[in-house]
């Protein structure tokens, strides 16, 4: 009799089989779905990547017979990475994983809600695979506007259903990352443990909240502004229409406004990863923790008023141009305090150069580099010659794919022994993370020299004078192919070989919460909660 | 230390090669193969924007120089091995407020020249000629208002025509009709769209404006070489935006009065709707 009351409390408490997943409630479970989810993402957009470089590697059209299937795989790929890679791996996987854990919390504020968080985004990538195969320009499919699906392209210029499919994507993404903002503020506010005041709780907490406001300010003026694209397409509006009264600049300015908080959006996780990599092995804590907290929320607040350094050239006044360059240039500063911040923790430590370790000091200094990149275009005189070449492509690529990514591979190999009770192979992780290094470096750095020398963006074939750079840019992907396909193998290798992680398998400077568990965590944690002092 | 003087020396002939070769191996008007810098400059305001390059080349690898050096000691001074007990330094007021402090001084020596140039592209001297380029999907049409309102279209050269021509113009680049300019006079260029945005830009000029519909934009060079300079459509407009180039001629001014008579009988005498046909059925592509 006991024993099938008890199987039967436990069938509530922990689910089996699909329902496990299907009905989770539990924020470990989520986690590990979102990063699944963004393990397939960043294959789907990284073979689209490949797709673009193997036409580009060469001048003339050998792959793509028109130009426009290779700009649906511009705008597949960007709209892929960003919202089915980066933000599902660092706010929804490592997010969802760490912030329960780190604050001593059982679970997240809303488990349920956390659930449907989760499952918009394979609704939504759906909509956006679907996109592919309808009609977007006249006679061909797919979306072929960027990511930034600027008017009238998107609308007049796009008259199949493929951009509906598209917006109706977004709104899904947007949906799920507003509903998980909501439970993230909720759970970091009120759900420390007894002791654990705000500034007491660790930086990648501090990181999740910072993006999360973002995402909860940001993300509906997206909604609204591709809102107004779908009903300028369907319903006879004409907000984005010059000969209906309309502009399409506001949707460049609506754009922008969520455009670039985005891009924190897109790093802010990331810059929480790397302190606690940082602190953990060089086996001190960080330095300056005040500093490095506030950083991130003037990161975050000033970049609320600086969108329109993407629309320097759209005929905008002097004096617009003008405060936008400084208030750019202004976010330099608090940036430069963390990346001097980390160097300082660094400094006067005992710095063992584990995988995790690798990828966050490589991250220090290419972050530098994408950022500095990021200043000279700041200025609106020089963005004059530099907006819409390869500038700004080997620009954002610096601090996405050489900084976002590089982050969550450090989160990855940090977490994995926890989330997963395995440990990976040291060997493998820095073969991996040597051959990603220099293969995309070789991909990015040549496409400053493309910018600067006049190359546009979003071209499938370009005057002959740029296929040298293009060449060796192609190579290079090749390279950071195999580094992921090195990355998939250790990722099998570890769950084959089942060697058994530590509950904290990175010694003394581990400090946070989650090495105080189990590795792999029971399925509920923190029954009676931690006191901090 | 001998180490941080090597390593200053190495940046140092990494930049400078890196600043020489962009200028000295630029071809006019056009990019060159390997090329690492700006297009060479045909105007004042590219004169100033590439000196504000290198100005903030400079500066630049300093910055990023400086933060590699530092990971370097990092590394060397303070692995484990090298240093097995860490220190527990969490505050240093000075560094920090050092830290904060520097960098506004270096964003405030960069916005002078900045402004100044901003200022300077912005601020347009009165014209001495006008012209109107149109973007449309997926060429450019010019309209000269100056000079009896004529207007033609600048379609891409396909591969047929353009090995015909001698010299041959470079694939890609070359137009049938270019949009000519005198040399040494304030062009204005005005820009509007008349279907999607496009963008109108001419690197050697150090200009690129977009071409908007419903809306007129308007920048200004002025040329002070002859000579023909491309240059591409610079915003996504469809599945033809990489084919839609812009090709400026620079000529004397004698040059240039005996191509507007030319001009004005030329494209006055087209039917402007069956140009818009005959472009429009234009194969894409090479």
């Amino acid at each position: 009799m006991e024993t099938m009351a008890n199987a039967h409390v436990e069938s509530h408490d922990h689910p089996h089989g699909w329902r496990r997943y299907l009905y989770s409630t539990n924020h470990k479970d989520i986690g590990t779905m979102y990063l699944v989810f963004a393990l397939i993402g960043g294959l789907i957009g990284g073979i689209l990547s490949i797709g673009m470089r193997l036409e580009l590697m060469h001048p003339g059209l050998q792959f793509f017979h028109g130009a426009h299937m290779f700009n649906v795989f511009t705008t597949a790929h960007g709209l892929i990475m960003i919202f089915f890679m980066v933000m599902p791996a660092m706010i929804g996987g490592f997010g969802n994983w760490m912030i329960p854990l780190m604050i001593g919390a059982p679970d997240m504020a809303f488990p349920r809600m956390n659930n449907i968080s989760f499952w918009l985004l394979p609704a939504s990538f759906a909509l956006l695979l679907i996109s592919l195969f309808v009609e977007g320009e006249p006679g061909a499919p797919g979306v072929a506007a960027g990511w930034t699906i600027y008017a009238p392209l998107s609308t007049t210029g796009h008259p199949g259903p493929a951009v509906d499919f598209a917006i109706l994507s977004l709104h899904l993404a947007g949906a799920s990352s507003i509903l998980g903002a909501i439970n993230f503020i909720t759970t970091i506010f009120n759900m420390r443990a007894p002791g654990m005041t705000l500034h007491k709780m660790p930086l990648f907490v501090w990181s999740q909240l910072v993006t999360v406001f973002l995402i909860l300010l940001a993300m509906p003026v997206l909604a609204g502004a591709i809102t107004m694209l779908l009903t300028d397409r369907n319903f006879g509006t004409t907000f984005f229409s010059p000969g209906g009264g309309g502009d399409p600049l506001l949707f460049q300015h609506l754009f922008w406004f969520f455009g670039h908080p985005e891009v924190y959006i897109l790093i802010v996780p990331g810059f929480g990863i790397v302190s606690q990599i940082v602190a953990t092995f060089s086996k001190k804590p960080v330095f300056g923790y005040l500093g490095m907290a506030y950083a991130m929320v003037a990161i975050g607040g000033i970049g609320f008023v600086v969108w329109a350094h993407h629309m320097y050239t759209v005929g905008m006044s002097t004096a617009a141009q003008a405060y936008f360059v400084v208030a750019t240039m202004v976010i330099a500063v608090p940036t430069g305090v963390k990346i001097f911040s980390w160097i300082a923790t660094m400094w006067g430590g005992s710095l063992e150069f584990k995988t995790p370790m690798l990828w966050a000091m490589g991250f220090i200094f290419l972050f530098t580099v994408g950022g500095v990149t990021g200043v000279v275009l700041a200025n609106a005189g020089i963005d004059r010659s530099l907006q819409d070449t390869y500038y700004v492509v080997a620009h954002f690529h610096y601090v996405l794919s050489l900084g976002a990514v590089f982050t969550i591979f450090a989160g990855w190999y940090y977490w994995f022994p926890k989330m997963t009770g395995y440990m990976y192979s040291e060997t493998i992780g820095k073969l991996h993370f040597w051959l990603t290094f220099i293969g995309v470096n070789i991909v990015f750095f040549p496409q400053h020299f493309l910018g600067l020398a006049g190359m546009p963006r979003r071209i499938a074939d370009y005057p002959d004078a740029f296929a040298g750079w293009n060449l060796v840019s192609s190579l290079g992907s090749y390279l950071s192919g195999f580094g992921a396909l090195m990355f998939f193998f250790g990722v099998a290798q570890a769950f084959m070989r089942k060697v058994r992680a530590a509950d904290n398998p990175w010694g003394a400077g581990a400090t946070t919460l989650e090495w105080t568990l189990p590795s792999p965590p029971p399925f509920h944690q923190y029954n009676e909660l931690p006191l901090i002092k | 230390m001998p180490l941080l003087k090597l390593l200053n020396a190495v940046g140092m002939t990494l930049l400078a090669i890196l600043i020489g070769a962009g200028s000295a191996d630029a071809g006019l008007g056009q990019p060159s193969p390997w090329q690492l810098g700006l297009q060479q400059s045909v105007t004042p305001v590219m004169d100033n924007i590439t000196w504000f390059h290198d100005f903030l080349l400079y500066i630049i690898t300093a910055i990023a120089g400086f933060v590699l050096v530092l990971l370097v000691v990092v590394m060397v001074r303070f692995n484990a091995r090298a240093n097995p007990i860490p220190s527990r330094t969490t505050h240093n007021t000075l560094l920090e407020v050092a830290w904060t402090i520097v960098p506004i001084m270096i964003l405030l020596v960069i916005a002078v020249p900045s402004f100044k140039l901003l200022f300077y592209q912005l601020n347009l001297p009165s014209a001495e000629l006008t012209v109107k380029a149109t973007g449309k999907q997926w060429y450019w049409s010019y309209t000269y208002p100056d000079n009896g309102n004529f207007e033609f279209d600048s379609l891409m050269l396909r591969e047929a025509d353009r090995q015909k021509i001698q010299p041959e113009p470079p694939r890609l680049l070359g137009v049938d009709n270019e949009m000519v300019v005198p040399v040494n006079k304030t062009v204005h260029v005005l820009t509007t769209g008349a279907d999607v945005i496009h963008a109108f830009t001419v690197p050697s000029f150090g200009i690129k404006i977009d071409a908007i519909p419903g809306r007129i934009n308007e920048t200004w060079f002025k040329a002070t070489r002859e000579g023909v300079y491309y240059g591409q459509c610079s915003e996504l407009c469809g599945k033809d935006h990489a084919f839609m180039p812009i090709a400026v001629r620079v000529v004397s001014e004698q040059a240039f009065a005996a191509w507007i008579e030319d001009a004005k009988k030329k494209f006055a005498a087209r039917d402007p709707e069956a140009q818009t046909l005959v472009a429009a059925a234009q194969p894409s592509g090479r």
